[in-house]
């Protein structure tokens, strides 16, 4: 309804943006879940342009791409399935299984499996993307919700939500070898690019425990602190590291912020203000950008993060949810 | 009657599921002492048969769960007694090795059963009594509060009605205690946040039939002429814990003014539509085990026990002494799905909560309202901070 509003500012900011970028770069393609909206939001990350706003399932949340960007999977949580999409027409090709109410999955880095988080069942679901069929049922804590792998594709990691922990899960005999207890409502995990680090936000807790994966050992818990911010707003969610370890970007939730991390001593350097809520953060593969999802203020923030700045926001459909960015 | 049942939490071999040598085994009860209480108005407010325990048992299997990871074992006991042989069904329980104990009852029980286990190895939570004495000059070190206070409830209501500049407020209250006591901590609410009372009513219960047929015909003639003579208002709020005639409100207003408090717009823990952070998950648990909708009281009761698995697994340790001081101390943080980790006030042993505002179909908001600020948690502008707390243990 305020969209028209909204409109002419956007594409006054899109057009400043490709002046300030100047240099070409690669054009990939952002896709954003609208939660509330059923809908897709699809971006051109050259123009920093909608191109296209896409009905899909009930209630789309967790959203990602195969390695080589032939399918697009939506968690459709109240359909209670995944849907696969062909990217470029994004026409439904199928459905994959998924078990009741999936929030958050991850793919293997080779493109099969899928991992996903059945919140209601105290599972994760192993569904295989080219057979359709589910390969296993792995029983976790309570809540499972954040899934990822780590990059040599050993080890799947699920963060369960009211137990509290996150479970190492052999990616083959998919049988739980080693749990991390860690702060109050783990939402999400994320490897280093190398797998020498594994990074677990808790929500509820605050904190961000940067664990060492091969032995399940806490190094260091990261919190946070902003003047003006109630410190039961700072309430980390999603957590994506740049590929040479230096950078973590936190979402930081109802403080409508992302925290940068220093990856070496671990302290925040920079609080970036985005939209409000802000949860899921995907980045370009050259990693010149960040995207955020700002469920609150229906608008996905653009994060410059070699200058560390936020250069944007674009308005999207109802309660953006997640992000994926297309490999080229 | 005392009559005991036990649950031995369902214990799944995992396979995978890596235990550590340490096995504990944490023993429970929820005790539930049952007094004579009126029919409700409306036949969807009857008690369920099988409340508090329906949320002990998804508790104690969410615990449970967690436990498999270490080897902590969790079992809780269900009992059920009257006031006069709750001390009796204590002892009992206590005998059969139970050591954190859940009460749902009146608060002059509950202080009875904290007074009996005193200097003995036992911790009681209160999960139902809103008394706020019990908070206050009758606090109890062994004695934790999961219920919410009443005046906590009427200063998350408070907010509400100030937010939406309802301010000129009618407040009608029930004749028994428990309704003159809420229409108290309304009035301290108002002052405490803004409102005015502009006018007050007694609602006389002066008993008979709570429903006959076709009796909706008399109740909508009754009640206009009750409240014809008010002062100007903005919001009706009505005190009645009692459930005497607070369902009569609504609609039937002499001026068309919305209703609050115990009709209503209603401030409570819990409720069956909640959905927000992270909630249906729970609830589609809950009603996949007791095949209802969670109310207050489970959620209350659930919260008491995962009080308990929260600290035995960080602690790896079930010593009631040290549970309890783990509870009460900083570190402590419960996810009970408001948004925000939940803790005890050291000052009194009160759980603080996000109340819900809600109608009979949905959350109309949550209280603390962002509005609201204090100098440590929102959370405490609910009910009685440390400075006006009375309690000394």
């Amino acid at each position: 309804m305020i969209k028209p509003m909204i409109k002419p500012l956007r594409l006054i900011l899109g057009f400043a943006a490709a002046l300030l970028t100047g240099a070409p770069a690669f054009a990939y393609t952002i896709y954003v879940t609208n939660e509330k909206g059923n809908s897709v939001t699809v971006i051109d990350s050259e123009t920093w342009e909608v191109t296209g706003t896409y009905d899909v399932g009930q209630r789309p949340r967790g959203i990602t791409i195969s390695p080589d960007g032939k399918e697009l999977y939506i968690c459709t949580s109240d359909e209670d399935l995944v849907e696969v999409y062909d990217p470029v027409s994004m026409k439904m090709l199928h459905t994959l299984p998924s078990g009741p109410d999936p929030e958050l999955f991850v793919l293997h880095p080779s493109g099969n499996p899928l991992y996903i988080a059945n919140e209601d069942d105290n599972l994760v679901t192993v569904v295989d993307v080219k057979t359709h069929t589910v390969l296993a049922e792995i029983p976790v804590g309570v809540e499972p919700e954040g899934m990822a792998v780590s990059p040599d594709g050993l080890v799947v990691i699920n963060t369960s939500e009211t137990t509290n922990m996150a479970h190492f899960i052999n990616a083959e005999t998919f049988e739980i070898f080693q749990n991390v207890l860690v702060d109050n409502r783990p939402r999400f995990a994320e490897f280093t690019s190398d797998g020498s680090l594994l990074f677990v936000s808790a929500e509820i807790g605050g904190t961000v425990s940067v664990i060492d994966p091969s032995n399940g050992e806490i190094l260091h818990k990261v919190s946070f602190e902003e003047p003006g911010i109630p410190p039961e707003a700072l309430q980390p969610v999603g957590v994506r590291v740049t590929q040479d370890g230096k950078h973590i970007f936190v979402a930081l939730g109802p403080a409508n912020r992302v925290a940068v991390i220093d990856g070496e001593s671990f302290e925040v350097i920079e609080y970036l203000l985005v939209g409000q809520r802000v949860w899921q953060m995907a980045f370009t593969p050259d990693e010149k950008y960040l995207i955020t999802t700002n469920g609150n203020s229906n608008d996905v923030s653009v994060i410059d993060v070699a200058e560390l700045e936020v250069i944007l926001s674009i308005p999207v459909g109802e309660q953006p949810w997640g992000v994926v960015v297309s490999p080229e | 009657m005392l009559r005991m049942v036990a649950i031995a939490a369902a214990l799944v071999a995992w396979a995978g599921a890596v235990a550590s040598a340490q096995e504990i085994t944490i023993k429970a009860a929820v005790l539930r002492i049952e007094t004579e209480r009126p029919l409700p108005l409306s036949r969807l407010d009857l008690p369920p048969d099988d409340e508090a325990f329906a949320g002990a048992r998804v508790a104690t299997a969410d615990n449970a769960t967690t436990g498999t990871f270490l080897g902590h074992v969790y079992e809780t006991l269900e009992a059920d007694a009257t006031p006069e042989d709750a001390i009796l069904a204590l002892d009992e329980l206590e005998a059969q090795g139970a050591r954190f104990i859940v009460v749902t009852g009146p608060a002059e029980t509950i202080l009875a059963l904290a007074d009996h286990a005193a200097g003995r190895d036992l911790l009681l939570f209160n999960a139902s009594a809103p008394d706020d004495r019990l908070r206050n000059d009758d606090c109890r070190p062994n004695l934790f509060h999961t219920a919410p206070s009443r005046a906590m409830l009427a200063d998350g209501m408070a907010q509400y009605l100030v937010w939406k500049k309802w301010t000129d407020w009618l407040l009608i209250h029930g004749s028994h205690a428990p309704d003159i006591a809420k229409a108290e901590a309304y009035r301290r609410a108002a002052a405490r946040f803004g409102a005015e009372i502009e006018g007050e009513l007694v609602f006389e219960d002066t008993g008979g039939s709570r429903v006959s047929d076709s009796g909706h015909v008399l109740v909508q003639r009754q009640v206009p002429v009750f409240m014809q003579e008010a002062p100007d208002h903005e919001v009706v709020v009505v005190a009645d814990e009692s459930q005497v005639f607070g369902a009569y409100i609504p609609y039937r207003t002499w001026e068309p003014r919305p209703v609050a408090g115990d009709a209503g717009l209603v401030a409570r823990t819990w409720h069956w539509s909640w959905e927000g952070y992270g909630s249906t998950q729970v609830q589609r648990r809950f009603e996949k085990d007791a095949g209802r909708y969670m109310n207050d009281v489970d959620y209350q009761v659930w919260l008491a026990l995962r009080s308990v698995g929260e600290a035995v697994t960080r602690l790896s340790s079930a010593d009631v002494q040290a549970v309890r001081d783990y509870i009460r101390s900083d570190a402590f943080e419960l996810s009970g799905f408001k948004g925000v980790a939940l803790s005890y006030r050291p000052w009194n042993n009160q759980l603080r909560h996000g109340v819900l505002l809600a109608d009979g179909q949905l959350v109309v908001t949550v209280a603390p309202l962002d509005e609201f600020l204090h100098q440590h948690t929102r959370l405490d502008t609910l009910g009685y901070d440390q400075p006006d707390s009375t309690c000394s243990f």
